[in-house]
């Protein structure tokens, strides 16, 4: 199969509807808007439902339908976006719905602007909405990954039955680069709790009601334990030039490709200098970067925001090795040189 | 009568085992409360009809939450407000169903609306049963948007005063002035007369939806003792003489006669992998030939573009017909698109880049080649351009040539060699051939095959053609 080039935010609905994602509700918000320009053009194409929906609100809670109801479904927004989408969230994890929830991040609080941020790491990946959540995020850093992520962000959405986030940046997204189509759908599993409306499925109830204290204590403990299952099985990350490294950078998303080449040159320079690109954000590569820390001399952390991410490092590091942190934010991106001359400052 | 009021619908659980406690056979409702008899209404009508099977009932925050307790159907609880939304997505999913939400008035009216109103507007085939008590029951008698004038309640507790808290809302005068709703009636159940109407009410709309008519509502007057703070006798009778006089009871619009019925496609069952490719624009076109190989000399080898200009002036194309190119012809490419700060003052730029190996960062800060289409474009990045680099720049535009001595300069003079061939527009594809020519990077049939591509206007393919010629034969012109 030949590659074709393909924008991020497209290649997100060419993964969805490789996964078999029946419907998507939306509401257009730069610099996610591609995301739903693809899904109206595409997903009808293949049979499925497109609405844009009259707010993220709505939008979500479409979503909290279509899933009760067994389908594979998403919608994607932006970071004011995502702050409206939280309540619905919450209900999702509370219900146990699977589903697909795309950010791509730009600059805030409030309004802010369009250009990229990671300033939402902690809306994400802490559970924005109310309540003892998780919702399991992955971060793409390519137009690959954002196609090849999607798929697997609805396999494990089914899998423990939880929304998945998909938490990527405005170049992400607006970049475009060679897709290789994958050669495999991804046919839903058997849904025997949804709720489809014929008699084989009236005794299922989507709900998170737990009146009395005993029950709801039992069902966070219950999603608890699936939370302990999913950081025990599904942590993921990539290692680049680790081998020999003193000083280990960390980025995700755009970051993590501005440190790969920083880290090209530093080693080009004789710098012993490596990357760790979290692909899961929750769960958090935590081990793999306890482990490095008996290692290496430091880490130097990375982030489009004042610094979030980074606290997942230090807790990961727990004061054992010191971690140095260099954010931009507003929109303002660091370069590759920049972040060179950073990383040699620390080495 | 006795024997036919104290009956159980089929459509009720024989007992309501999700009901906690140890009563499963009474309902949570307090007594004389209207939820009582409408639930029975519906569940009659669901069995009547021979809907149960095929329902699935969405109960909402208020003190309808757990309906879920009594309808032997799919059950969907939701969100404060949401519930046309999921039953947007559930109806969606399986439009074969019959999805009804039940609301009261905050849920419905308050915080909501905007969700009920769009459904609405949209024709979702869903029906919707609404219980108008003008109070918020569950939460301890606080003022509803349907609230009437004067009403004390704990929120408005000198009685709501329309300067502060505004009128009620008629939700049904409302709704019925849209275009999409099929059927819209309000009906109360202050009496047997009312509740008969009531119950063709929920009939109409539910056959409404079977008969695939579009969106259905149903607002229902109904007592609330406890949040009045009065005796149900009372409470019925203050529906009869007092809620009724503020909200008119009739039927506001019904087109289910004249309307054709509609029913949307069962969304199961993706497409096979061929179809997605065909969807997906990914059909193998007849075989392209393949590309001849290209020597760039050391210092045009993985070059990283930094393309400038006006707005209009093709800026973002020509990146895009040199990634598709180079892609072509084998590099791993990216190209990003002029994004956040860099995106002022009617500039356009586009960093592309055409490498060996792996693409690191996609942006480029220090750019091997810089392609400038203005003036501005020019002193803004000169600069930043590596030192034995090239700048490849507009010459019939920019009268100040690059200051810097360590580049190379390619003179271009695009705009005016595409005026030449008849057209400004090309001025980015003269460029683009000049570029080719000089650098070597990607081969001229590379170029050809992706204009078509990233150019989708099939009648420019063959002026393109020409200025990329042109474009070549001026860079060759210059070598001599
Ligand atoms: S508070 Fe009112 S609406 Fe709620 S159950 Fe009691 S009587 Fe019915």
């Amino acid at each position: 199969m030949k590659r074709k080039l393909m924008r991020g935010n497209d290649a997100i609905i060419a993964g969805a509807i490789l996964a078999g994602c029946r419907s998507f509700f939306g509401y257009p918000i730069t610099p996610a808007s591609e995301i739903t320009h693809a899904a109206a053009k595409w997903i009808p194409e293949a049979g499925g439902t497109f609405i844009q929906a009259e707010s993220e609100i709505a939008s979500i809670n479409m979503v909290y339908g279509a899933s009760s109801a067994g389908q594979r479904t998403m919608t994607a927004s932006s970071s004011p976006g995502m702050s409206l989408k939280q309540e619905g969230i919450s209900y999702c994890a509370g219900s146990e719905l699977p589903c697909v929830v795309v950010n791509v991040m730009r600059g805030g609080p409030g309004l802010g602007n369009i250009a990229p941020e990671q300033s939402d790491y902690n809306q994400m990946v802490k559970g924005g909405g109310h309540g003892n959540y998780k919702v399991i995020t992955l971060a793409p850093n390519s137009v690959q990954e954002m196609c090849d992520l999607t798929i697997l962000a609805f396999e494990l959405a089914d899998k423990y039955r939880n929304p998945v986030g998909i938490l990527t940046d405005g170049f992400v997204g607006q970049m475009i680069e060679p897709l290789m189509l994958p050669e495999r759908l991804s046919p839903p599993p058997e849904k025997s709790w949804a709720v489809t409306g014929d008699k084989e499925t009236k005794g299922n109830l989507i709900s998170s009601i737990y009146l009395s204290p005993e029950e709801l204590e039992e069902h966070v403990s219950h999603l608890k334990r699936k939370y302990d299952d999913v950081e025990a099985k599904e942590v993921r990350f990539e290692e680049y030039k680790l081998d020999g490294a003193k000083v280990v950078t960390i980025g995700y998303g755009i970051v993590s490709r501005i440190l790969h080449t920083a880290v090209n040159a530093a080693r080009t320079a004789g710098l012993p200098v490596g990357l760790l690109r979290p692909i899961s954000l929750w769960p958090f590569p935590t081990k793999k970067i306890r482990e490095l820390a008996e290692k290496v001399d430091a880490f130097f952390v990375c982030e489009l925001s004042t610094g979030q991410m980074v606290d997942d490092v230090r807790l990961a590091v727990e004061g054992r090795r010191p971690v140095h942190l260099y954010t931009r934010y507003g929109g303002s991106v660091p370069t590759a040189e920049e972040l060179l001359e950073k990383i040699r400052e620390k080495t | 009568m006795a024997v036919e009021v104290l009956k159980k619908p089929r459509t009720f659980y024989d007992s309501y085992q999700r009901k906690p406690g140890t009563d499963k056979i009474t309902t949570h409702y307090c007594p004389g409360c209207g939820h009582g008899n409408l639930h029975k209404l519906i569940a009659e009508a669901l069995d009547e009809m021979g809907l149960s099977d095929r329902t699935i009932f969405i109960s909402p925050v208020g003190c309808s939450v757990f309906a879920y307790y009594y309808f032997d159907v799919g059950n969907v609880q939701v969100a404060h407000g949401r519930a046309p939304a999921a039953a947007t997505g559930i109806k969606r999913a399986h439009p074969d169903k019959i999805v009804i939400t039940y609301q009261g008035d905050g849920d419905l009216a308050a915080i909501g609306w905007n969700n009920v109103f769009h459904a609405a507007n949209r024709g979702e085939h869903i029906t919707v049963f609404f219980v108008n008590n003008a109070i918020y029951g569950m939460t301890g008698s606080q003022m509803a948007p349907t609230s009437l004038v004067g009403q004390k309640t704990m929120t408005s507790p000198r009685g709501r005063d329309p300067r502060n808290e505004g009128y009620p809302i008629k939700v049904c005068e409302i709704l019925s002035v849209l275009e999409s709703p099929a059927y819209i009636e309000r009906v109360s159940l202050a009496d047997t007369k009312s509740i008969n109407q009531t119950r063709k009410a929920v009939r109409k709309a539910l056959q409404c939806q079977v008969d695939g008519k579009g969106f259905s509502l149903v607002e229902v007057l109904s007592p609330c003792p406890t949040g009045w703070r009065m005796e149900p006798r009372d409470a019925k009778r203050w529906v009869a003489d007092v809620l009724t006089q503020n909200f008119k009871l009739g039927v506001f619009k019904d087109v289910t006669s004249e309307r054709a019925p509609y029913f949307f496609k069962d969304p199961d069952g993706a497409p096979p992998f061929d179809e997605i490719k065909r969807i997906l624009g990914w059909e193998e076109k007849e075989k392209e030939s393949p590309l001849p190989k290209v020597f760039p000399s050391p210092e045009n080898r993985n070059p990283q573009f930094k393309i400038a200009g006006f707005g209009g002036q093709g800026i973002l194309v020509l990146g895009l017909v040199l990634a598709e190119a180079g892609m072509r012809q084998g590099y791993q490419v990216s190209w990003l698109p002029s994004y956040g700060p860099e995106m002022r003052g009617g500039t356009a730029n586009c960093h592309v880049i055409l490498s060996d190996s792996k693409v690191g960062s996609p942006l480029v800060s220090r750019p091997t080649v810089l392609i400038a289409q203005n003036r501005p474009s020019l002193e803004k990045f000169e600069s930043d351009v590596v030192p034995g680099g090239l700048i490849l720049y507009e010459s019939s535009l920019i009268d100040r040539p690059p200051q810097r001595s360590d580049v190379r300069v390619l003179p271009v003079p695009a705009a005016k060699l595409a005026d030449d061939l008849g057209d400004t527009r090309v001025s980015n594809m003269v460029a683009l051939g000049a570029l080719i020519e000089y650098t070597c990077v990607v081969s001229k049939e590379a170029v050809l095959q992706a204009i078509p591509i990233s150019v989708p206007r099939k009648d420019f393919y063959e002026l393109n053609r020409k200025a990329l010629e042109t474009g070549m034969e001026y860079a060759r012109s210059l070598k001599k």
